[in-house]
């Protein structure tokens, strides 16, 4: 149960810097998710924390000691650093069985053998893989062995437990299933997590606050999940957490217009915010839920239907809005309450529910991912 | 600094270090010594005598029957192991899974174990088979003469065509059928799809297969020794034999033999190009992924007759040759008709109890290629590890020496191996056990490294890092997770080594003494000195050493799939 | 007459009964799923139309010319069918560039040489390929080896295309828009379309309609809508969209849920005809459930998981675990008691599980 603390941290692989001037403190109990695209450093960052790496800059803590230490040359190899690690490939040794694995780490800890194996049967206990105990790896399902991964990672009761990407190998249910047992068990043993994953699903499931980072390795925003995604800090948090709708904007004859066409911005655009879109500092970002579709001409903002799809429960449209195309999702049964469902090519009304500002600098890099 | 040598970082350079030394001291140097000499004399450039030397008729017709052969051996195994391959993989024939295995078996047994039996079945006078088919037809002379370039190809091509065979049945039924069937949707018939598509994409394993067939072929002692040297064909390892043996020895035969050795080096490394060339050629993603069974053509008519071809290919080729060997050998005397009075088991009892020099032989061998299979699988283990897992630079070195006398003719090595060990450098090993010995870890030493490498790299990174999070120490997590998981790798390449060790000819020949000769060496001397059943005695017991040991192999990498 | 017509087809594999009586008859021009579980037999059903497999029972025609037939006895071999074909593994030939693999079926049917060219650069400018006639595969993306593949497909101009989870190799990105892309060939080209998957999303997207299949027997067959709206049987229900199948009792005409008498009964809701007796099973989507604090049938939050723009619920309600998806701000908490109102109810016979 500790602190981490990753300060000015740095990492270089021959002439490609993966990460630099890194800081970031993760507090004792916490279950914290470095999330983002493939490449972005941040399996590179648990690797350090672990001790597989060695920094090329910087400092990290874990709890009061430090374990890496570049200027002060210090490197505690991983053994030396109680942690739990839990692999995207499980990692369970195929030659050894469910007990044999979950036991080592209490045998190299040079526990007495009887409070080795209480240890040991509690902890198989724990992930419900109680009669499997002689079993051999090969034997079991990729739930099952993921389940070893996280008794073995536990039972040596470890300061902080690291996870790499463990659900991506699973289906679609058992990611469900396994995200709920991670919770359930922090939530026993009150042990650090740290997580890291691309997928934003799982982040916001399972996560007291989530590290959003982009392929060049710098942090996006760092908060609680429902934080993440009302209030995304830019272009890049915003579209990486769901799919999203950029809508540039013109100030024209007082009044703001989506950008490169005729129709104004139906919209309740706070004041402080019109200085900004004067200025053309400012885009405007929407979920396609938060869009609203009308026949008639209730609403200024015009657009065509582009391709309609549906998708049982949904209705997704894209939507020829100017000089872009921007999706809406409707939920069927509220479309079916507004009358006839739309065509391709029907004219159509937006308007917005929920729209966010961001700034209009080279969009297109930050959210390239 | 002292700390750092403790340390994680101080391993890897160790290891690194010793790898490097061994690899240098028992592959590089004796290779480099041979260009060197070949090419130097009291420290300069000797190009008159390299040309004389080369211009001599005898060397020059040596070369010129290598090459033959060679050309021979590969087209023929090439159409052998491409038609077999296609039967076994791309058609209905039935017992294809016995087939196969059948087809393999010429894998196991030394050619010139080969050779001898079909000299004894196909020689101009002697020969049984020539005898009968004389006596039958009421000839004058014989029929066949296996003392020829095309008996040294036919006997050859025999006992090298699964390479051929191998590489193309394997490549045939781990091709994506898909590949075929949207040929069929395209609106191709079979014989196009076989022409424009399935061929085309089996090319780079012809080639890699027809490539090591020639290599094996141009390096190959045994068979050109039994059957050529009597009627004066010699290739360049049976010439380099008899130019040493001819001068007992003399300083000026070995510079030949370097001469020769440098000019099947360089044949050596012009094959291994092309075979580098053709595997980026191939680098084609031709693997399935769905288990999905390609497209079977119907033999129909033609069913029963191809496969009793096949069943009549593997007695002639397998079956006949190592009956011969088993009959012969317990005769009582050679020439004698294969009846049950005329057999024994006399000759067997002699050579495994009595006579001290083939049961020296035996013993020799075995002792030999247990150690060298023993230190081959260590260090091969070693500097394997160094290769796969620890991430140095410099790691291509060892993988380049590791690798690099895969193709270098055994011929070659021993040469290489008496240049370096015959007081050189302060050290006279020759005419001991030791330098044979040396020798075969340099010949063997590639196997192993492929073998455990291979074994390596199936246990992932994570593996290792699982147990350092546990809190294994480096040496720890090698001991309970590494080792336990490579053991199977390690006795494969123990086995890869014993085997081919103890039945090998071409190198022991050029380093064998009085009181160090291995079995092979014994059986072609006994050959040599017209001992010809005993000979086929002692060639019998090796072969079932052989089958046995294959059996074991089978054995141990069966129970190696099931619990690990 | 309908362009693509299978009847009573049947195959077997040993004892096992891979496609059973499949009868379909697809119009001229649409775009046709099949849909189902791995093994469910619509990959097999594909290659019977294709020719690959041989039926054992049934025929198939196309355009009115029988193709397979086991009453006449007729087999016409895939290289004689004239149809266009796309793999999941995309069997794009490795040693040809992308032109000779387009051309590949032009040149096979010996059209003249310029007919040939101006055929394959239509292909491949339609498929978005433009540019790369002389590349080789390996040094292309897997979408544009695919795009090969469709290009070769389109290349003699088929009246019918087979497709065989063309998109499942491809990220989840790439196949949406791969999606639109097929669609668009399909209206500029107008060929009939059987498209083979797994995914039912991309089924429902693509398909006039489709046809749900499970151990090979064919469940439902209709517009991907009303499929969604009305599933014929469990089955079709849980394997279209999230679910939850809930066993019901039927006590004095109330109906409750099992092991929750003291939680409520479902108000606004009869019993349809069809089911008798006192067990039923109620069959509704998370999404069709609405979560407030009163007013329907009682329950307790077990689960709360934040999804972004969805929360997603497990409430336990008699022995049942009923999973809600709500997109209202309404937030509850695990141990909270809360009320459920189904919106839309599908009631299937019996509780099995």
């Amino acid at each position: 149960m500790a602190d981490v603390s990753l300060e000015k941290v740095g990492k270089t692989y021959g002439r490609h810097q993966v990460i630099s001037d890194f800081s970031i403190i993760i507090r004792d109990g916490e279950c914290f998710t470095f999330l983002g695209p493939s490449g972005c450093g941040k399996t590179v960052i648990l690797r350090l924390i672990a001790g597989f790496e060695h920094p090329t800059a910087g400092e990290i803590f874990i709890g009061d000691r430090l374990v890496s230490s570049v200027e002060k040359d210090v490197h505690i190899p991983p053994e030396a650093r109680k942690i739990g690690v839990v692999f995207q490939d499980y990692a369970v040794w195929p030659h050894k069985t469910v007990y044999e694995n979950v036991v080592y780490p209490l045998q190299m800890q040079k526990i007495p053998a009887a409070e080795a194996k209480e240890r040991t049967m509690a902890a198989v206990e724990q992930v419900n893989l109680g009669s499997l105990e002689n079993r051999l790896p090969f034997q079991l399902s990729g739930g099952q062995q993921q389940r070893v991964a996280l008794a073995r990672a536990l039972v040596s009761r470890p300061e902080i437990m690291l996870l790499d990407e463990p659900l991506s190998n699973l289906d679609a249910n058992l990611r469900e299933e396994m995200r709920f047992e991670i919770t359930a068990l922090q939530k026993q043993t009150g042990v650090t997590i740290l997580y890291v994953t691309h997928d934003q699903e799982v982040a916001l499931a399972i996560s007291d606050r989530i590290a959003i980072m982009d392929k060049t390795g710098r942090v996006r925003q760092v908060g609680p999940p429902d934080e993440i995604y009302e209030n995304p800090a830019d272009p890049f948090v915003f579209k990486f957490m769901g799919i999203s709708n950029f809508i540039p904007l013109d100030w024209r004859d007082g009044r703001v217009f989506v950008g490169g066409s005729d129709s104004p911005l139906a919209y309740p655009v706070p004041t402080d915010v019109l200085d900004r879109i004067r200025r053309h500092e400012l885009i405007a970002g929407c979920r396609p839920y938060d869009i609203e579709l009308t026949h008639d001409d209730s609403s200024p903002t015009r657009g065509i239907i582009g391709r309609v799809i549906y998708l049982g429960s949904i209705i997704d449209y894209r939507v020829a809005l100017g000089m872009q195309e921007i999706r809406v999702q409707q939920d069927v049964r509220d479309a079916g309450q507004g009358g006839i469902p739309f065509r391709d090519g029907d004219p159509v009304g937006l308007n917005f529910l929920n729209l966010r500002w961001f700034e209009n600098r080279g969009l297109n890099e930050e959210v390239e991912s | 600094m002292i700390r750092k040598l403790f340390g994680n970082f101080g391993i890897a350079e160790i290891l690194l270090a010793v790898s490097v030394l061994i690899l240098v001291i028992v592959v590089a140097v004796p290779i480099l010594l041979i260009l060197w000499t070949a090419l130097f004399v009291d420290g300069s450039l000797n190009t008159r005598d390299i040309l004389k030397i080369l211009s001599q008729p005898d060397t020059y017709k040596a070369l010129k029957n290598s090459l033959i052969i060679a050309a021979g051996v590969t087209f023929f195994s090439t159409i052998t192991g491409v038609f077999f391959a296609w039967l076994v993989s791309r058609t209905d024939l039935p017992f294809k899974e016995t087939m196969k295995v059948l087809f393999l078996i010429p894998f196991m047994l030394p050619p010139f174990i080969g050779a001898l039996a079909w000299k004894m079945l196909l020689s101009p006078r002697a020969g049984y088979i020539n005898k009968y088919l004389s006596h039958l037809f009421g000839l004058d002379g014989s029929l066949f003469n296996i003392y020829s370039l095309s008996g040294i190809i036919a006997v050859e091509t025999m006992y090298l065509f699964p390479f051929v065979f191998l590489q193309v049945a394997g490549a045939l039924e781990r091709m994506d059928p898909t590949l075929e069937e949207s040929a069929r949707i395209s609106g191709a018939g079979l014989l196009m799809i076989t022409r424009k598509i399935t061929i085309p994409l089996m090319t780079p394993s012809i080639a890699a297969g027809a490539l090591l067939v020639a290599l094996y072929s141009l390096a190959h002692f045994g068979v050109p020794a039994v059957l050529g040297t009597e009627r004066g064909i010699y290739n360049i390892p049976t010439k380099i034999y008899e130019q040493i043996y001819q001068s007992g020895g003399s300083f000026v035969a070995i510079r030949t033999g370097t001469i020769l050795s440098s000019i099947l080096l360089i044949a050596a490394g012009l094959i291994l190009y092309l075979q580098n060339l053709v595997l980026k050629a191939g680098r084609f993603q031709v693997i399935a992924g769905k288990s999905m069974r390609p497209m079977l053509l119907k033999l129909r008519g033609l069913k029963i007759p191809l496969l009793l071809f096949s069943i009549l290919y593997i007695l002639i080729t397998v079956i006949l040759p190592t009956a011969t060997i088993f009959l012969v050998g317990s005769l009582k005397t050679y020439g004698i008709s294969f009846t049950l009075e005329n057999m024994s088991l006399a000759n067997l009892k002699y050579i495994l109890f009595q006579w001290k020099m083939t049961k020296d032989a035996i013993w020799n061998s075995l002792y030999l290629a247990l150690g060298a299979a023993s230190v081959t699988m260590i260090t091969g283990t070693l500097i394997s590890y160094s290769i796969v897992k620890i991430k140095v630079r410099g790691r291509f070195i060892l993988e380049f020496l590791g690798l690099l006398p895969f193709s270098v003719p055994g011929t070659v090595i021993a040469i290489g191996v008496i240049l370096m060990w015959s007081g050189k450098f302060g050290i006279n090993l020759y005419n001991t056990a030791w330098i044979i010995f040396i020798a075969y870890i340099a010949r063997y030493m590639a196997f192993s490294l492929k073998s455990n490498s291979a074994a390596l790299e199936q246990v992932s990174d994570s593996l290792e890092e699982a147990a350092r999070a546990c809190g294994a120490t480096h040496w720890q997590s090698l001991k309970d997770i590494v080792i336990p998981l490579i053991k199977p790798g390690m006795v494969a390449a123990f086995f890869l080594v014993f085997l081919p060790a103890l039945r090998e000819l071409t190198t022991s020949i050029l380093l064998y003494g009085p009181r160090t000769r291995t079995i092979g060496v014994a059986i072609y001397a006994l050959n040599e000195d017209g001992e010809t059943v005993y000979a086929a005695t002692l060639a019998s017991v090796a072969l079932v050493i052989i089958i046995v040991g294959q059996l074991v192999i089978k054995r141990i990498t069966r129970s190696r799939i099931k619990g690990v | 007459m309908s362009h693509v017509k299978l009847q009573d087809v049947t195959k077997r594999f040993g004892q096992v009964v891979a496609v059973n009586r499949l009868s379909i008859e697809i119009p001229q021009g649409e775009c046709f799923s099949m849909l189902g579980p791995s093994g469910c037999g619509k990959t097999t059903t594909l290659r019977m139309v294709a020719g690959f497999e041989d039926l054992d029972e049934g025929e198939i025609s196309v355009g009115g010319k029988i193709f397979s037939s086991s009453f006449k006895k007729y087999y016409l071999p895939p290289e004689k069918r004239d149809f266009g074909m796309v793999f999941q593994a995309f069997a794009v030939w490795p040693h040809l560039n992308v032109f000779n693999n387009v051309a590949f079926p032009l040149q096979i049917r010996k059209m003249p040489k310029a007919e040939i060219e101006e055929r394959t650069r239509r292909a491949i400018t339609h498929t978005g390929l433009g540019g790369s006639e002389r590349t080789y595969p390996n040094e292309l993306s897997s979408g544009q080896k695919q795009r090969i593949a469709l290009a070769r497909a389109i290349a003699i101009n088929p009246t019918v295309m087979l497709l065989d989870e063309p998109l499942s190799n491809l990220d989840p990105k790439l196949r949406e828009e791969m999606r639109f892309e097929i669609k668009d060939l399909q209206r500029k080209f107008g060929f009939t379309i059987i498209y083979v998957t797994h995914d039912q999303a991309e089924a429902m997207a693509l398909s006039d309609r489709m046809l749900v299949m499970n151990f090979g027997i064919v469940h439902q067959v209709d517009t991907p809508m009303n499929i969604y709206a009305h599933p014929k049987d469990r089955f079709v229900f849980s394997f279209i969209g999230l679910s939850n199948f809930i066993p019901v009792e039927i006590m004095e005409s109330k109906i409750f849920i099992k092991g929750g008498r003291d939680c409520g009964y479902l108000v606004d809701y009869s019993i349809p005809e069809e089911i008798r007796g006192r067990e039923a099973t109620l069959a509704c989507r998370p999404n069709e459930i609405e979560l407030g604090r009163d007013g329907g049938v009682k329950g307790i939050v077990i689960r709360s998981v934040f999804l972004g723009d969805t929360m997603d619920y497990r409430v336990r309600v008699g022995d049942s675990e009923v999973r809600v998806q709500t997109n209202k701000k309404v937030k509850f908490e695990e141990g909270e008691r809360c009320s459920l109102k189904f919106n839309r109810i599908l009631w299937y016979p019996g509780t099995e599980e």
